[in-house]
């Protein structure tokens, strides 16, 4: 196991080329372009494709269109981009096309601070494009964890068969920390059809019984159409077939919503015999984590826990931390975002509570312990 | 070139996905025809169909592909050119063809057209110029005539018209051919050029929109509109050939000798490697 001093987001590249990603189209934008930079001078010497497009719509399409091709493709940007992008992120989630798309979130709303890191992109990941579908987001918040949860994003990607997001922000994406990098690691390659080419019992939208259909490589022989309109499992439109619609539209939820556990990638600090837990995520629980320790040596039972996963949540995680604490506190850097999510799964069973800043700092473990002092 | 003909019948056994039938177009529309001379141009070629893949944008151009039996990516309104892009870097033994319409490649999507045309990436761009939004009922597009009626110009469309033949060349693309849905020979011609060119190729086809474009501005039915075109269009097979006010030029109007993206873009993996290994990895 070597280890080596590295940047987050290089990191991120690193990862997504050990995930075996060959494929990166991406747009300048601060703070996420040291991916892109990474990714133009490593992918040709894997024999793998860096485009720089002519904009953010450009960079999530031509994903697109190399993942149909059958390699593992990965995008990255910003708020600004995320939100140009995501026309075309629900695009590849009725497509089932593999794809990562990696979000440095800085402060927002619109050009907001680019050079300094927010969480505000939470709900954005989630609901940001129209229509509802399944969603999968996974937050690091330290460098190993960049290059790990990178590669679990992209076999994520690949075994469900949708965009899967990296949620990072400039903080996290920017410090260099040294990470030792693992002699192996899983990398998971999508399903292809059982079928040979031209059989005719091949249809392209057939799911298997976890939800996820096969997919054929474009120029393979199978002759399927990629469909971003409703549709049947065949790939015909169903345009007014409410009975196709209904079983798709349920799907693409079901498909993430029925593996939540196997998705939920989590880490805890002092939880065992916590009074009451720090729920949190990204930098954000770098600063909680220091909250825990100052409020243990100051006699209070805190604990710590740290949330790769974002989406889908980790629901059963809050139901179970519910009936052991006393409070929570929700430590994030927007207004209120997935404390909204924790409070729905805590279901007034224990006060949940926040603790968020957006303007540019981050949360500091003073800070976020007097907020515990002040909620108990 | 030598083109074997099939006939109408075994051309549909061959390519067409007949459980699609009927297709959602207006009698007398333009883009079956258009289809049907590209269809026509692949067979001709000898092309393996597991070799040639389309994609498509929106709009009634962005059915077109439903309706034959090839690998095919239905995208987003405009995006059909940048998911072609990724399909050719990822595998550029493909054979990508993008199917558009005038409001998908040079409305919502002319970023993407520029810039396809300035790689050079060897995609073909078969563009359905029918110059109205047709699926939405008919509404302006940038390559309706100045002057012309559509439901969101009730009183004359007073912006300016997109060439989009010109606006290729200004970009650098290195085929560019326009033909019409009445010079169908010579389209499928022009096709069938466009996809052994080794670079972005653009032919544009003028196409009749009966149901908007004909009604709203009284020409007539398809086949006064397809007169039209008999009488307005001249055969220069130049960009920068002078025709008269009104004439519509056709043929192969122009052709550069460029590198092509993907070959460009195998040089710089090559050049990556060596240093590479130069550095001891």
């Amino acid at each position: 196991m070597t280890k080596v001093l590295m940047q987050g987001n290089e990191a991120i590249a690193e990862g997504a080329i050990r995930a075996g990603v060959r494929f990166f189209a991406g747009y300048p934008i601060t703070p996420a372009t040291e991916i892109a930079e990474r990714m133009a001078s490593r992918l040709p010497e894997v024999d793998g494709t860096f485009i720089q497009m002519e904009d953010e719509i450009a960079s999530v399409t031509t994903c697109v269109g190399a993942s149909l091709a059958g390699v593992k493709a990965m995008t990255a940007s910003s708020g600004p981009g995320i939100s140009l992008k995501q026309e075309n992120i629900g695009m590849a989630a009725m497509h089932e096309c593999p794809l990562v798309v990696v979000d440095v979130m800085r402060v927002g709303p619109a050009t907001g601070m680019a050079t300094l890191p927010a969480q505000q992109d939470i709900q954005q990941a989630r609901w940001g494009s129209h229509g509802d579908r399944g969603v999968i987001a996974l937050c690091p918040s330290s460098v190993a964890e960049c290059y790990d949860l990178t590669i679990k994003a992209v076999n994520l990607s690949e075994k469900y068969r949708l965009p899967v997001m990296l949620l990072t922000d400039a903080e996290v994406g920017h410090m260099r920390e040294a990470i030792a990098i693992p002699e192996r690691v899983e990398v998971v390659e999508r399903r292809r059809p059982d079928v040979p080419p031209g059989d005719p019992s091949f249809q392209p939208y057939a799911a298997k019984p976890d939800g996820v259909p096969p997919m054929a490589d474009f120029g393979a022989g199978y002759l399927w159409h990629a469909e971003a309109s409703t549709h049947n499992v065949r790939s015909d439109l169903a345009s007014t077939d409410h009975k196709s619609a209904d079983f798709l539209h349920r799907r693409l939820i079901d498909k993430v919503e029925k593996h939540v556990r196997e998705m939920t990638f989590y880490s805890t600090r002092r939880l065992d015999d916590a009074e009451v837990a720090v729920v949190s995520y990204g930098v954000s629980a770098r600063g909680s984590a220091g909250a825990v320790e100052l409020a243990r040596a100051q006699g209070l039972k805190a604990g710590l826990l740290n949330l790769n996963t974002i989406w889908p949540f980790p629901a059963h995680l809050i139901e179970d931390l519910a009936g052991r604490v006393r409070a929570i506190l929700v430590a994030e850097l927007n207004a209120g975002q997935l404390v909204r999510e924790v409070r729905l799964a805590a279901n007034g069973r224990v006060p949940v509570h926040h603790v968020g800043r957006f303007d540019g700092l981050i949360l500091t473990p003073t800070e976020v312990l007097a907020r515990l002092r002040e909620v108990l | 070139m030598p083109v074997h003909v099939l006939h109408a019948n075994e051309l549909k056994e061959k390519y067409v996905l007949t459980r699609n039938l009927p297709t959602i177009w207006c009698a007398g529309c333009g883009i079956g025809t258009v289809l049907g001379a590209a269809v026509r141009a692949i067979d001709g070629l000898g092309l393996d169909k597991k070799d040639v893949v389309f994609t498509i944008g929106i709009g009634c151009s962005g059915y077109s592909s439903r309706y034959v039996n090839f690998d095919a990516a239905h995208t987003t309104h405009g995006r059909a050119l940048t998911t072609a892009t990724g399909l050719k870097l990822a595998n550029p033994k493909l054979t990508v063809i993008t199917l558009t319409g005038d409001g998908d490649c040079v409305g919502i999507g002319g970023n993407h057209f520029i810039h396809a045309a300035r790689r050079n990436i060897d995609v073909t761009a078969i563009l359905f110029n029918n110059s109205i939004y047709g699926m939405t009922g008919g509404q302006y597009s940038p390559a309706t005539p100045t002057g012309a009626l559509s439901t969101t110009s009730p009183y004359g469309m007073v912006e300016g018209t997109i060439d989009p033949c010109e606006l290729a060349r200004a970009a650098g693309a290195t085929y560019i051919a326009r033909s019409t849905t009445y010079h169908v020979q010579l389209l499928r011609q022009l096709i069938a050029k466009a996809i052994t060119h080794k670079g972005f190729s653009l032919v544009e086809a003028i196409a009749q929109c009966p149901n908007q474009f004909g009604r709203l501005n009284k020409i007539g039915a398809a086949p006064e509109m397809m007169r039209q075109y008999k009488r307005e269009a001249v055969r220069v097979d130049s960009l920068d050939a002078e025709v008269p006010p009104g004439k519509i030029k056709i043929g192969e109007l122009y052709k550069a000798d460029r590198p092509e993206y993907t070959k460009m873009y195998a040089k710089v993996r090559e050049e990556a490697k060596r240093r590479a290994a130069a550095r001891g990895q």
